[in-house]
């Protein structure tokens, strides 16, 4: 069922990626230029993708547990520190430069491979730098 | 009309599924987390199948979806390393990415998600400001 409801959940989401051309850098690029020739098309998806993830938990929060597991695990920190500030602002910076977040660089493996491979590798070191130095801090 | 319909019909596939999983599994998606647990963690059959589903969701082009901006010309390796690896690291450091944090976390209030897609919305639009 875990197996099921995961597969069928990558593919539906790979699909609005795709739907919304998320998927395409020069869309991401074009949203994200607002100072040149801006494309808002992104902002209905960030609005409609939210609106029904409000439904959600709303929905969510009238129930005891989920349908399938036996908890809930949805993050409850509430904190906001400079890792979360510097993190995301790299981030940001990354995203700018390509036009490709994490979903759309995966996608990318297929779509655009001469450029997917280049930044999925990078993606890869980059998460593993984080994680050495997340072992090396924990010790 | 039709410039509005496919980002709506992406958005709200994206929320759904955002939804579906939330309602059923319990947790939240975001791919920068589910892509280092694939890498990291001991439990990859799960990561696996959710990241081979959303390559192959996402490589939908011309099946159900017509293009309308062609893809760039392909760029500098260079560009694409450092892209790489300033989003692998960031997105880890800051705990999520446009999904976790940006469509999840806002769909639920999160203060530090709502501060985290503000900064990186910033600092990408600067971004593109400048390379442009």
């Amino acid at each position: 069922m875990y197996a099921f409801i995961t597969l069928a959940s990558g593919l539906v989401f790979g699909l609005g990626l795709a739907f919304s051309e998320m998927t395409n850098p020069a869309v991401v690029i074009g949203f994200l230029d607002i100072m040149g020739d801006w494309n808002p098309s992104l902002i209905i998806v960030m609005a409609s993708a939210i609106g029904v993830g409000v439904i959600g938990y709303a929905i969510k929060n009238k129930r005891i547990k989920p349908l399938v597991a036996s908890t809930w695990q949805v993050p409850n920190l509430r904190h906001i520190d400079s890792q979360l500030i510097i993190g995301s602002g790299l981030f940001g910076i990354g995203w700018g430069l390509s036009g490709y977040c994490p979903g759309p660089g995966l996608t990318a493996l297929t779509n655009n491979p001469n450029e997917g491979l280049y930044f999925i590798g990078a993606l890869i070191v980059g998460s593993g730098l984080h994680f050495l130095q997340n072992k090396a801090t924990q010790k | 009309m039709d410039s509005i319909f496919n980002p709506l019909v992406g958005g709200l596939l994206i929320g759904l599924t955002a939804t579906v999983y939330l309602l059923t599994i319990g947790k939240v998606i975001g791919i920068s987390g589910i892509l280092s647990q694939l890498l990291f963690s001991k439990e990859r059959l799960l990561p696996f199948l959710f990241i081979a589903g959303l390559i192959i969701g996402g490589s939908a082009y011309g099946v159900f979806t017509e293009q309308t901006v062609p893809f760039p010309e392909v760029r500098s390796p260079w560009l694409l390393i450092i892209s790489g690896l300033l989003v692998g690291y960031g997105t880890r450091l800051g705990g999520g990415c446009t999904s976790g944090h940006g469509v999840c976390g806002i769909s639920r209030f999160s203060p530090r998600s709502i501060i985290a897609t503000l900064t990186f919305m910033a600092t990408a639009i600067i971004t593109v400001a400048i390379v442009n």
